[in-house]
Formats: structure tokens, sequence, C-alpha cells
């Protein structure tokens, strides 16, 4: 057990060294801003995961989020014209409160009402985009929003300096979850999502403990809007489309839903592949419908979840055939 | 008061479609208790082959609807068999999730075999009618008839012959209905048959009116989740009622209050409705 997690351990911080010291062996500017665009990505997909994955509660708004994130820093910075990070920090309270206000009532439905009622909340919140020129450009997109400004030495006008930042909000966003998902509170959750009804009779509060799930996705998700705007300049209504929620469920449930690792695992792999099949860019669909479907029936934690339980179900065998090994020493001692 | 007759024949126009979609959501989930999100791609696929038929065999109009309307019917039968069975006791997320995968993959392969192009819809029908004032396309009639016809045929189907007892009997109780005979597995097959053929003709009378493009199926699916919360998920005649209450609110909403935001007031009902009853408004006591 000792020697896997040591295996673990080095995995990882090989993984993190590689992404490190990147962009320093790699001047493929593409590259870099594929890996940025996938950092992004993943920090959406953790949020989706904490609800959808740990609590059992499929949000079909996420984009909206996302977008709700991305819009409200352009017009915190360009409209209102406040400081980079002061709106930063405004963009991340205000789409939790809206996270707050609409997962009060949302929550108070349940499975399938669940989803369709997020599925129209984020077509509402794309139609209200698309529709309110004024305040978001609409069809012709929000143009010109600033890059991160400067922390004291630090800035962040290059593509270098951007990767570095996305990536420092990316192993944040990791380390957090991880935290939440191995304290009580992530325990909390997984009840819901095994037994929401069980759950109450052990004492739980599922109506609050469902509503913070719900802050922390979208406040995951508003972070990632507002990382993708400053880092792209220019956004347009199609960012809260729904197609963009179910490229968010692609990466997750390929990667393993209700997992720790499946979001990056879903997603790098996801966009790496769209990468190599770029011909098929608008068809793409056409091979990952598919695959979501299979993955659903045959390994419904993808990737990452295969893994775990191949992993222990062989230590499972592995004990097993000690154990007999055991009783046939046992029976020859008895025996001679 | 003439426009507001006509915006009411509009109404009963789109309500008919309307209704005949969330009519197969809603026996779908009657049935097997899933919300099909890949309903919306069975519409999408009724128009493709309707028009299909038409153009590259030259079939006349009815007779394209019918062979569309085996086709996705087929469709249906085929995503029970491969898919929902496979699922029937996993977590409801599973079906869910499943379903937008048959959603995406049926989209990606509309564009990649037809296009992404708007495409047109001729009809033998496209006459102009005036009755007491009212100006229509014959085509508008048909879609009435036609659509108030397949619900007649509906109902006798489900309370007068055997099979459609079985689909009652099925939604009213699974075990119960397998312990007096019932083969579960064949009434969830034909259940997804007349799914998608109620699909396929809803989509293949609109498409004349309206157009045919891969994401023809969107709107009317998310309209049809609306109408069949308001009606009652799994109920029959909640969803007819629903459908046409739906097509006259829009038809009137688009005339006199906004034809910008006349999409957003299916939506807008139904987060109001859910907020009051976050079970629909005609639950069935108790959580489901």
């Amino acid at each position: 057990m000792s020697r896997l997690l040591l295996n673990k351990r080095f995995a990882l911080s090989g993984l993190l060294l590689l992404v490190l010291v990147l962009p320093l062996i790699t001047s493929n500017a593409y590259m870099i801003r594929i890996l940025i665009l996938t950092f992004i990505w993943t920090i959406a997909v953790y949020g989706l995961n904490l609800l959808a994955g740990y609590t059992g509660y499929l949000s079909l708004a996420h984009a909206g989020f996302f977008a709700l994130g991305a819009y409200t820093l352009a017009i915190l910075t360009v409209t209102v014209g406040l400081s980079y990070w002061l709106a930063f920090i405004l963009t991340l309270v205000f789409t939790s409160i809206v996270g707050a206000l609409i997962g009060m009532i949302a929550l108070r439905t349940r499975e399938h009402f669940f989803a369709i009622y997020t599925l129209c909340v984020g077509y509402i919140i794309y139609l209200i985009i698309y529709n309110w020129e004024g305040m978001t450009g609409g069809v012709r997109g929000f143009i010109g929003i600033p890059s991160p400004g400067s922390i004291g030495p630090l800035e962040f006008n290059s593509q270098i300096s951007n990767y570095y930042l996305v990536l420092f909000f990316l192993v944040l966003t990791i380390v957090v979850i991880y935290r939440i998902v191995h304290s009580l509170q992530g325990r909390t959750f997984m009840a819901i999502r095994n037994s929401e009804d069980l759950a109450k009779t052990i004492g739980i509060s599922t109506t609050k403990n469902k509503l913070i799930a719900f802050i922390l996705s979208t406040f995951f998700a508003g972070l990632a809007g507002a990382l993708f705007a400053s880092f792209t300049r220019f956004i347009g209504p199609e960012i809260s489309n729904i197609t963009m929620t179910f490229d968010f469920l692609v990466y997750l449930l390929i990667g393993g839903i209700g997992t720790l690792s499946g979001p990056v695992i879903g997603t790098f792999i996801i966009v790496w592949i769209s990468q190599e099949l770029q011909f098929l860019q608008d068809y793409r669909m056409l091979v990952f419908g598919p695959i979501l479907v299979i993955l659903i029936i045959f390994a419904p934690r993808g990737i990452s979840g295969f893994i775990i339980d191949w992993n222990l179900k062989r230590k499972a065998k592995k004990q097993q055939i000690e154990s007999m090994k055991d009783m046939e020493n046992n029976q020859e001692v008895k025996e001679g | 008061m003439d426009i507001f007759f006509q915006q009411l024949f509009n109404g009963l126009t789109i309500g008919s479609v309307y209704s005949l979609v969330a009519l197969g959501l809603t026996l779908v989930y009657g049935i097997l208790h899933i919300p099909n999100f890949a309903h919306g791609a069975l519409y999408m696929m009724g128009g493709y082959i309707t028009l299909t038929m038409m153009q590259t065999l030259g079939l006349y109009y009815w007779l394209a609807i019918f062979v569309s309307i085996v086709v996705v019917g087929l469709i249906g039968v085929l995503m029970e068999r491969l898919v929902f069975h496979h699922l029937r006791h996993a977590p409801p997320i599973h079906d869910k999730i499943a379903a937008i995968g048959m959603l995406l993959f049926l989209e990606a392969f509309a564009h990649r075999v037809w296009g992404a192009d708007y495409l047109e819809m001729a009809t033998p029908h496209g006459q102009v009618v005036s009755v007491f004032g009212i100006t229509f396309t014959l085509q508008r009639l048909i879609i009435i008839v036609a659509a108030v016809l397949v619900m007649f045929t509906l109902y006798l189907f489900l309370k007068k012959t055997y099979m459609g007892m079985t689909v009652i009997a099925m939604s009213q109780n699974r075990a119960g209905a397998n312990l007096v005979g019932v083969n579960t597995n064949k009434v969830a097959m034909l259940t997804f048959f007349i799914s998608g053929a109620l699909a396929a003709i809803a989509a293949s009378l609109s498409s004349p009116i309206n157009l045919v493009f891969p994401g023809m199926g969107h709107l009317v699916i998310l309209k049809a989740f609306v109408i069949i919360i308001i009606g009652g998920m799994g109920s029959i005649p909640g969803a007819i009622v629903g459908g046409y209450i739906l097509g006259f609110t829009e038809s009137l909403g688009a005339t006199y209050i906004s034809s910008d935001y006349k999409d957003i007031i299916a939506f807008i009902l139904l987060v109001l409705i859910l907020t009051i009853r976050p079970n629909g408004l005609f639950a069935k006591g108790g959580q489901s």
C-alpha cells in the first residue's frame, strides 16, 4: 500500500515538473495555447464533477455559469472599468451568489426534474446573453477584455506568463477539490449521492449540503470563465451554449465521473484526440457520442474509475490467493 | 380581431406539433422513467428522412412520411435495445448521459450526411385557403387534422387493443404487469417505436412550414420537456393539453408581447412552475 502511494506521489510530482518546464523546452506557441485552454476546461470540469460526480446532481447549466463568469469579468473590467484583480474577485463572488440563488430554487427539484430545470436555466442564460446586445454585445461578442493585471513584479502580458497563471489556478483547484473530497464535507456529498433518504436519516441536512455543492460548482465554473475571458480576450454567446455543457460532460465522463483524476485525464485525452482529429472538428461527436454511451454502459466511472476498480480487483485477487496459500500451509502443518 | 383568430389558428398548428412530440416523450417516460434527451434527435431524423425520400427517391409526400415513420421508429427500438435496456438497473444519471451521447451522435451524423444547411421541404399542399377572414396554407390545416387523427388513433390503440393495454399496464406498475404475464421487453420496444414514429410524424408535418437542419430538434425537445412537466410526467392527456397551451401562449405572446423573446416564454413558464411545484403541476402525490 505504501509503495503504491509512493509511486503515485512520484508520478504526480513528475507530471507537475513536466508541465512546469514544458514552456521552456518547447517554443510551439500553438501547443501552449491549447494547453492553457485545456487547463481552463479542466477547472470547469472539476466544478461539474463536484456536483454531478460526488453529489449526484446532473446540472446542465454549467456552460451558463462558465459564460456568466466570463461575461461578468468582461463587463466589470471594460464597461465598469475596475482594476483587473478587483473585478476578478468580484466575478467569483457574483457567480457564487447567482449560483446560490438559482441553486436554492433548482435544488427543490430532484433527478430528472433537476436536469431539465438546469437545462432550461442554461438556455435562458444563453438567450439573455444573445439578446441583451447593449450589455453583452449579442451575436457580435465582447471584444477587448484586458489580460490579467500585474501583481507586484509579476506581469501577465506574455503567453508563457498566462500559462503559469492558469496552471497555478488549476493546481489550486485540484488541491482544494482534493481537500474537500477527503473531508467530512466530501463524505457528506457522497452520502447524498448514494442515497438522499439515507443521508437524511443519519442527520445530514441535505438541503444545505446540496446547496454548498451547487455553489462550489458554479464558483469553479465562474473561475474558469473569468480565466477564459482574460486569456482569449474575446468572448461570444456560444460559450454559454448547451453544446459547451455537453463538451464538459464528455470530458468528465470519459475521464471518470466521481473520481479525483477524472477531469484532468478526460479533458487532456479528449482535447488531444480532438487536435489529432482536426479534420473531424464538426463531426467529432460521431466518435465521442458512441464512446460516451459505451462507457456509461460498460465503465460508468470512465478511464480513471476503470483503473481504480481494476487495481482493487487485482489486489483482492492477490489477497485471496495469499489466504488460500495460508490455508493450504496450515493444512499441511496439521497433516504433517 | 382578425389577428387574434389568425394567431389562435397558428397556435393550434404549433400546438399540434408540440403535442405529438411531447406524447412520444411522455410515453417513454411513463414506461421506463427515462427523460429521453435524444428524442429531439429522433425528431430531426424524421425530418431528414422524409426529405431524402422525397428528393432522392422522388416519393410522394405521404409515402415519404410513412417510410420515415418506420425508419425513425426502428431507430427508437435500436436505442432501447442497444442502450437503455442495458441501463435499466443503473443509477438514473446514467440514462440521461447515455441519451445525451446518442443525441450528440445523431446530430453529428445528420451534420455529416446532410450538411449544416437549412433545407426546405416542398409540400404538395401549398395552396392558400381563406376561411372566415383567416388566411392560411393548406399544409397548416393538414397539420392540425393529421395530428388530431394520430392522437385519436393512438388513443384507440392504447384503450381498445390488447397490445395497447399492455403499454398502459406497464406504465401503471412494471412489476405488476410482469406478474400477469406482460412481456416487458416487448412493451418497451413497442413504446420506443411509437415514440419515434410520433416524432417522425411531427417533424414531417411541420418541416414544410419550418426548415430542416441538424439543430431543428433542440428547441422542440426543450419545449416538449416543458410540456410534459406542465402536463405531468407520463400523463398522456397532460401532454396533449400542455402542447396546445404552449402553442397558444407562444403565438399570442409573439404577437402581443415580443417576437424576439417568444422562445423564452416556455422556459420562464417552466422555471416558474418548478419553483412553485418542484414535482410538476399535476404530480401524483409523494416524491418520485
